[in-house]
Formats: structure tokens, sequence, C-alpha cells
């Protein structure tokens, strides 16, 4: 009847080891690529930056869902609607910075 | 309807409501603690943009690119990522109510999370022992701040893990206890995952 008792606090669900170990795996594979990659020096460097981006967003995916046990349920509504709001926020601050940081260079060292 | 008549109550009924709907308080715990972590992030995403404005910025001392050992830094992150790995078996022994599984799991934990800071530290002190100091130039500055504030963080969950083993011995698998070391996962996790973006941008790309 109570669905609370099957749940830890705040909605965050139990996982289960499986779970945990194909988490695990998976974030060993999406570290040992890029380190490969940037180590072995075999692809070119416009390509390696795409690959560690991809990798390392790939792995904060992984690590949300599978150690976080973050999901779409209306329990953890407020968790995901909060994260989604700071991720903006995250993006603005960095993004933001390296642009104005960038026009700044631009116009006081590169000018005349 | 006038002339209806109610059925008698059943036994010992008062009128009043007797149970009242149980309220998840560790729940409001854990999300209160779910919004300092994501506050945290913003602290970190501050850090990350001044790394990036700043990281080239040498200014004439050793460049990071001369001074980053890759296989090094893996090993920082293989520990991190087995720390975060046991403390979820840890939660998993908690949930199936298990003390010895908990304690060992933690245990293993804190050793992982040790051994992590030890490189870390390591790695400090041959890197400004090679001339790069925090007060060398704009960019160490900004690599120790970003890195150091990581591992102030590493060492804050040590000691909570500290702590939370006397409250284990004391009180035991309390709901207390269980709130605790939930909001301990999701801040070991949670610097797991800023380790991710450290080794991606600072140390991968740094050595491009």
């Amino acid at each position: 009847m109570n669905t609370n008792d099957t749940h830890s606090p705040g909605g965050a669900a139990a996982g289960s080891l499986s779970e945990y170990l194909l988490g695990l795996s998976l974030s060993v594979i999406l570290t040992a690529v890029p380190f490969a990659v940037v180590m072995s020096g075999t692809l070119g460097e416009t390509l390696s930056i795409i690959l560690i981006l991809l990798c390392a967003i790939g792995q904060v995916m992984v690590q949300l869902v599978f150690f976080l046990h973050m999901n779409t349920s209306s329990q953890q509504m407020w968790n995901s609607v909060s994260g989604i709001f700071v991720v903006l926020l995250v993006v603005i601050l960095i993004v933001g910075s390296l642009w104005i940081m960038q026009h700044l260079n631009h116009n006081m060292l590169m000018g005349h | 309807m006038a002339n209806m008549v109610l059925k008698a109550p059943r036994p010992g009924y008062t009128g009043y409501v007797e149970q009242e709907h149980h309220h998840d308080y560790g729940g409001d715990t854990v999300f209160g603690f779910w919004i300092y972590i994501l506050s945290d992030c913003v602290l970190f995403a501050t850090l990350f943009a001044v790394f990036a404005v700043l990281q080239s910025n040498f200014a004439g001392t050793i460049q990071a690119k001369d001074l980053f050992e890759l296989d090094y830094v893996l090993a920082e992150t293989a520990l991190l990522l087995a720390s975060s790995f046991t403390f979820g078996l840890a939660v998993l022994s908690a949930n199936k109510k298990s003390m010895a599984g908990l304690v060992v799991w933690l245990g293993i934990t804190f050793a992982l999370g040790a051994g992590f800071l030890y490189m870390e530290i390591n790695e400090f002190i041959h890197f400004t022992h090679e001339g790069a100091a925090a007060w060398s130039s704009g960019a160490w500055s900004a690599f120790y701040g970003l890195i150091g504030t990581h591992g102030l963080h590493v060492f804050a969950g040590m000691l909570w893990m500290l702590v939370l083993f006397g409250l284990l011995f004391k009180e035991g698998l309390s709901d207390n206890n269980i709130v605790r070391l939930m909001c301990l996962s999701l801040f070991w996790h949670f610097l797991d995952i800023i380790w991710i973006c450290v080794f991606s941008f600072v140390y991968l790309m740094g050595v491009l």
C-alpha cells in the first residue's frame, strides 16, 4: 500500500547490483576510450576533442542514470526539473564567460 | 430523504482521522541536499569557466603539456570511479539491512578516496617543485583552484564517512542514518561526475 516503503528517501530508487555493474562497465569503457585516443595520439586534434566531449557527456549521463538513479518518474520530477535548470545556469555561466573574455581579448590585446 | 436512518458506526469509531498520512521527512532532507549539490555544481561551473579563460596564460612558467602525466591521472580516475562503485555496494548493503556489508564497503570507499587524495597531493607537490606552483601564473592558479576545490570536497566526504561510522556504531541502521547515507551517496557520486569533467577538460584537452 505505502509505496515509500520500497524506495529510499527522496524518491531515489534503490538500485540493484546489476545496475551498478552495468554503470561501472560503461564508465570504464567511456574512460578508457578517450585516454587511449589521447595517449596514442592516433586521431587528429579536432577529432580527439570531439571524442573526449562525447565520452564525457556519455559518462556523466551513465553515472546519473546508473549511480544516482535519475529517471523520469513523477516521484523524481522535482529532482529532474531543478537539475535541468542548473544545467541551463551552468551553460550560460561557462559559454557566457568564454564569449565575453574572448571579445575582451580581441579588443584589448589583439587590437592595434 | 428525511427519514433515512444512518447505520451505527463501527466499534471504536471516534469521528476523527486517526491515521495521518505519513509524511516523508527523510525524502525532504535528501531533496534539500540535492538542491545543495546543484548549487555546488554552479560553484564548480565558475571554477571551470575561470580555468577555461586562463588556461593558456602561463606567463613564461612551465606549460601544462610538459607536466601532465596521463597514466598518473588514469590511476587517480580509476581509484575515484572504483570508490563510486563501492559506495553503491554500501548503499545496497544498507538496503538489505546488512550492517557488516555497509561498514566493509564504506571502509573500502574511504580507503579508495584516501588513495585518490594521496595521489592528488603528491601530484601538487611534484608540480610545485617543477615550477608550476599555485602562485606562478594565471593558468596554474586556475588549475589549483579547480582541482584543489574538488580535492577539498573529497576530503570533506571522507570526514563525513568517519562521522557516519561513529553514528552507525552508536545508532545502528536507524532511519536518520539511512537518510545521512543517502545524502553522502549523492555527494560522493557527484564528486565522481565532477572528476569526469576534470580529466576530460583539464588533463586530456590540456595535453592535446
